[in-house]
């Protein structure tokens, strides 16, 4: 009983990871279809920003909020100065952003130094019988959750929203109704930043905090997203719910190897299958 | 219209990369090294009067400069203290030193240069075996004297190759030992998925059988996973009395991280010869890392005079807010002082000459402690300490065992057999 709790929550912490890393590269690559090669730097910079907070006496639950705020604000710096000119060209985009992620880890090695910094993990652990598991881990998988649930309400619920998506699924039409669509573009692109800053702020303390923090998320993100397919929200939390716990079930009942190979192995066989992602058929909007 | 653009942009892109001039280029410079490479072959300096050329290859840029920072720094301090106290031969020796920038092909591509056109009397560098591995074909090749002076998986077997740092035997055998007297009987191994962590947790193995200690289970982690999630429950069900760690890089610092925040700490015990070589001890906070048991040659904390004197020269020349003097630098420090004193005691520079005297049985006293150069082995008995973290982010050392074997299977005899070439694992 107290095992099956343990690898529950180890299961759950496992999607939650998941979920939180790609959500803002579901925003930006799902949604709006620029491929942020960059995203695994956005994380690294939120990652870093809660590190930068912690160290100046703010307390760690202050910080992260602040994390995601600053890297929102880098985004929409990103998205005037490099995405903007470059939207509906795929190739280009890839390059450009391929760039700003070296960038981007090499001017935080020269700022921070390339040894590895971090965060103590905050809280205790819970006992369940003879098993115990981070307090922390819960934090992820209502942060998750949450951040999940308002991501779905701003796009869908919202004025904000319903614009945001009409200027990426119709500009022209989105112009002529009035609506800003370069305004709205910066504005998700912003988000998504966001997101993708939340999530390296709250993984710094259960990780390492180096320059190349998001190299061991990228790949993750992307197969979610991709796997996830067409309605952005629901197929990246599907995504995630599948990749996530299977990666954690094999790892804990073979090695993590095989954990990190049946992970593949499951997204490459739903792309054959579903070539469209998981949503590729379901009829949400979001 | 973006589909137009980015077709001719893909034709003028494969037609640009692929002009017949460019590759007639191409091959004509192809051709000519591979004629400075047939000449240079002899390996010996043939410059007889003014400074020696010494090369050295190291990564201060990129991934791997975590390791290279403090190597480079130190071969400048081995390189300038030799100089200091009259070189070699009475001649000066002068560094050329490439940043290798953490990818192998910069290496194989410096060495060659080091070796045809710097014409270095020994070539010294090489973090990871990757990048060892990847120059030694042709280190072989030119027969060129090379120091790899790094901590790495062992087994190395090569006229022209000397290796200066500890291997996993030498660091395990002490450990394991340690665990079991101390610790308890039973071992879980976490190892990283790569050479290193295969050619250890084997070694792992091959100790607890020596010393009546039973394996729980091996798990091999790809070196990008930072989720240990499933890892922790397994221990929690399996319950050894330690995890033995053989975790390596940025991503796996998260394992220690979660181990102590699922409250584990209290129920089994991290013993580790990989823990400390990125600083581990420094990132995580004293609660989290503390009681995690290391081995190794060398600590800053070594109270031995020549280590006193070492850190405190360290510290006049880089500052007093060095982060820490590793086991690498002693090994770099270790490798150039090895070399010089080779020569000097051969009277002459040329390389089987060197390779022989190296091969008589030198000693040094490095800050580790006096360290012995084993002639058939080509590596070095080292010393080493068994140590526990501390509330300082450093290191108490708990007990010291001098002079433990490089090669305790006799796998390696260069001296009987100087045309091996291999890389020996061991012998289970």
């Amino acid at each position: 009983m107290d095992q099956a709790l343990t690898i529950v929550v180890s299961v759950l912490a496992s999607v939650a990871t998941l979920l939180l890393i790609s959500v803002g590269l579901a925003v930006i690559f799902g949604l709006m279809r620029v491929i942020n090669l960059a995203h695994g730097e956005f994380l690294m910079l939120g990652a870093y920003a809660v590190l930068v907070g912690t160290r100046n006496g703010i307390s760690i639950w202050i910080a992260i909020p602040l994390a995601a705020l600053a890297v929102g604000i880098f985004g929409v710096i990103v998205e005037r100065l490099l995405i903007r000119p470059l939207y509906g060209r795929i190739l280009d985009t890839l390059l450009a952003t391929w760039g700003l992620s070296l960038v981007l880890v090499q001017a935080v090695s020269i700022v921070f130094g390339p040894a590895t910094n971090g965060i103590g993990t905050p809280l205790g652990s819970v006992h369940v019988g003879g098993y115990s598991f981070s307090q922390y881990s819960l934090v992820l998988v209502a942060m998750a959750a949450a951040t999940l649930g308002a991501v779905y309400a701003l796009f869908t619920r919202t004025r904000y929203g319903v614009m945001a998506r009409a200027a990426i699924q119709n500009p022209a039409m989105a112009q002529a109704l009035g609506i800003d669509t370069a305004r709205m573009n910066m504005l998700t692109f912003g988000i998504g930043s966001a997101l993708a800053g939340l999530a390296g702020a709250l993984l710094a303390p259960v990780a390492g905090v180096v320059p190349s923090f998001g190299q061991a998320y990228i790949a993750q993100a992307f197969m979610t997203v991709i796997v996830g397919g067409p309605d952005v929200i629901t197929g990246t939390s599907a995504a995630a719910g599948l990749l996530g716990g299977s990666y954690s079930l094999v790892s804990y009942f073979a090695t993590p190897f095989i954990g990190q190979a049946a992970l593949l192995l499951i997204a490459i066989v739903l792309l054959r299958v579903l070539p469209q992602g998981l949503s590729g058929n379901w009829r949400t909007y979001l | 219209m973006a589909k137009d653009e980015y077709e001719v942009n893909l034709t003028r892109l494969i037609r640009g990369d692929l002009s017949r001039r460019q590759f007639l280029w191409g091959s004509g410079l192809a051709l000519g090294s591979l004629g400075l490479a047939a000449c240079g072959v002899g390996g010996t300096p043939t410059t007889s009067g003014g400074p020696v050329p010494v090369g050295s290859l190291l990564d201060g840029t990129g991934g791997l400069n975590i390791y290279g920072t403090v190597m480079i720094d130190s071969t400048n301090f081995a390189v300038d203290d030799i100089n200091k106290k009259g070189g070699v031969l009475g001649r000066q020796l002068k560094l050329t030193a490439f940043d290798t920038q953490s990818t192998n092909d910069k290496y194989v591509q410096y060495a060659d240069q080091l070796m045809l056109e710097t014409k270095a009397a020994v070539v010294m560098g090489g973090i990871t075996s990757g990048s060892r591995e990847a120059i030694r074909p042709s280190i072989d090749r030119n027969k060129q004297l090379y120091f790899y002076n790094e901590q790495y998986e062992g087994g190395v077997c090569d006229k022209y190759v000397f290796s200066t740092g500890v291997v996993p035997s030498q660091q395990l055998s002490t450990l394991v030992k340690w665990t079991m007297d101390n610790v308890g009987k039973t071992v879980y191994t976490l190892a990283a998925d790569y050479n290193y962590g295969h050619i250890s947790s084997d070694w792992v193995k091959y100790y607890l059988g020596k010393n009546g200690g039973t394996l729980l289970g091996v798990d091999f982690i790809p070196l990008d996973v930072a989720d240990f999630g499933a890892i922790l429950t397994k221990l929690q069900q399996k319950k050894p009395a330690a995890v033995m760690s053989l975790l390596v890089g940025g991503a796996h610092i998260s394992f220690y991280r979660q181990f102590a925040a699922a409250g584990l700490q209290g129920k089994m015990k991290i013993v580790s010869p990989t823990f400390g070589l990125g600083n581990e001890q420094v990132v995580l906070t004293s609660s989290e890392s503390a009681g995690i048991t290391v081995a190794y040659p060398y600590f800053q904390e070594l109270n031995n005079p020549t280590n006193q004197k070492w850190v405190a020269d360290w510290h006049a020349r880089f500052g007093n807010d060095y982060p820490y003097v590793t086991d690498s630098a002693n090994a770099v420090w270790t490798g150039w002082h090895f070399w010089a004193e080779a020569v000097n005691k051969a009277g002459t520079l040329d390389r089987d000459k060197v390779i022989s005297t190296l091969e008589s049985g030198l000693s040094f006293d490095a800050p580790e402690g006096t360290v012995h150069l084993d002639g058939k082995s080509h590596h070095l008995t080292h010393n080493v300490n068994i140590a526990q973290t501390n509330s300082s982010h450093g290191f108490n050392i708990i007990q010291t065992l001098s002079a433990i074997s490089p090669d305790p299977q006799g796998q390696c005899d260069l001296i009987a057999k100087p045309d091996q070439h291999t890389q020996f694992t061991p012998t289970l």
